[in-house]
């Protein structure tokens, strides 16, 4: 199969991007989305041009490195999985497809599809972290943690962080993933000490970094890699409010 | 933190007051709903609940400069988020964008500030009785007598101001925009003030969806009425 890529191009942060038109070599459709990128970019590499740069590591689907909107979705046409298990058959022979970067003002782009996440890391250094005193390890179920508690709470650390939730929402928010790292935290006993100061001081960082705010429209949980759930937002927001009605 | 300025300066808390005025709004509309059903039980029914409210004397004041300021936290909110959440996206999507966002969603500022905009022309035809509604009707003059007392004839007012096609067209449209505005935002509310979870999300975003049709029938019927002559 053969497709056509819209791709943008932009050789850094402060020069002006478009789009450019590739035909791409003949794919094989069990190829995944990156694959086809690499195939594209050894095409372009042999003909002295400049490989399109786009993010991506463990390629399976944990790490959220790659990113992407693809056709205007993030992570590609289907749900709960991201661009590194978008696999050509999914797209038809001749079909012209959009690549795009992750669109938000916290997340520049960096080159061409590659966009800076340090906003995130600036929200998870301000909060998404327990302090512990490490050392042998504990004994089992020393900690009670009431089995529904510890289901939400993997579902919540289900979150890979790979932005998706802000290049899809209208407002570039950031809440789904802020709420899935509050809420890993919040539902569990360790999260317990530093609950209050956590999520004041996460939704100051998100503030901060610029992203917008959340309309509820639910466009975060449908692209989400990881099905991570809109109640995670009720949940933030709730945390939030008892966190400002305790003082902080 | 200071909870004020949390409140107004920061996303969730912008998010609470939106939230918060959304629901005392939310009261008032069903309330105000009520109250105009009764036009279907006759004149007499209808003036003496519109003399009641107007017999409340400060405490109907109360009440106003609440709804009052609630619309202006509402509609100032409203703003300062759009501009916030445009800043945040510098550039659109070339290949479409909001994936699984529905429309009412997408477009909750502009139904928003359409029905302020009826809601300023509805005061001034109803509340102020200015000149507003098309009819060489004088809303002002229109009294009735109830149990001895001179009144104002709402009903009457009501059947004039909806006989003119234009003013109960803007009418439906608007309560139309209303409905279609808390098919998003009842759910919304709830969202937001952090009052949902896996168990009770189905049954709210039902209520959201036959609240907001409630009102729209409701709203819809007595202009609807007055036009096949239901009630005149």
């Amino acid at each position: 199969m053969k497709v056509r890529l819209k791709i943008w191009r932009q050789p850094n942060a402060a020069a002006p991007g478009r789009f450019e038109t590739y035909d791409t070599p003949d794919l094989n459709p069990n190829m995944s989305f990156l694959e086809m990128l690499d195939v594209v970019n050894e095409d372009l590499t042999a003909r002295g041009q400049e490989p399109v740069a786009f993010d991506h590591d463990c390629r399976e689907g944990i790490c959220g490195t790659c990113s992407l909107v693809i056709n205007g979705k993030p992570h590609g046409p289907h749900r709960g999985v991201a661009t590194c298990q978008t696999y050509m058959r999914s797209f038809k022979d001749g079909d012209t497809i959009v690549v795009e970067p992750f669109r938000a003002r916290p997340f520049p782009v960096i080159k061409d599809l590659i966009v800076s996440r340090k906003a995130f890391d600036k929200i998870m250094q301000a909060g998404g972290f327990i302090s512990v005193r490490t050392g042998a390890a504990p004994d089992a179920n020393s900690l009670p943690v009431p089995k529904p508690a510890a289901d939400e709470a993997m579902d919540a650390a289900a979150c890979i962080g790979c932005g998706a939730c802000v290049a899809a929402c209208k407002n570039a928010s950031a809440m789904l993933f802020v709420s899935a790292k509050v809420s890993q935290f919040a539902l569990l006993p360790q999260g317990q000490p530093e609950r209050e100061r956590r999520v004041l001081r996460m939704v100051q960082a998100m503030d901060e970094a610029g992203f917008g705010a959340c309309t509820v429209t639910g466009s975060c949980e449908a692209v989400c890699p990881k099905n991570i759930s809109l109640d995670f937002i009720a949940r933030l927001n709730r945390e939030y409010a008892r966190a400002l009605l305790k003082g902080g | 933190m200071n909870i004020l300025r949390a409140l107004f300066q920061t996303t969730l808390g912008r998010k609470y007051l939106m939230a918060g005025s959304g629901l005392i709004l939310f009261g008032f509309v069903v309330g105000h709903m009520v109250g105009n059903l009764q036009i279907f039980l006759g004149p007499a029914v209808l003036n003496r609940y519109a003399h009641f409210l107007q017999s409340l004397g400060e405490l109907l004041w109360v009440v106003r400069l609440v709804l009052l300021a609630m619309v202006g936290l509402h509609i100032g909110a409203a703003i300062l988020l759009t501009l916030e959440n445009r800043r945040a996206r510098p550039l659109a999507y070339e290949g479409g964008g909001a994936y699984g966002a529905s429309l009412a969603s997408r477009t909750m500022i502009y139904t928003g500030l359409i029905i302020a905009a009826f809601v300023v022309y509805h005061l001034l035809h109803f509340t102020v009785r200015a000149p507003v509604d098309l009819t060489p009707h004088d809303l002002a003059t229109m009294k009735t007598t109830l149990d001895g007392k001179e009144v104002h004839d709402v009903y009457r007012m009501v059947v004039v101001g909806f006989q003119q096609p234009l003013v109960a067209a803007f009418y439906i449209v608007a309560v139309s925009l209303l409905s279609f505005h808390l098919g998003h935002g009842v759910a919304a509310m709830f969202q937001s003030l952090g009052l949902r979870n896996r168990a009770w999300n189905p049954a709210i975003q039902r209520f959201g969806q036959v609240a907001s049709w409630a009102l729209a029938i409701g709203y819809v019927s007595i202009p609807l009425a007055v036009w096949l002559g239901l009630v005149k």
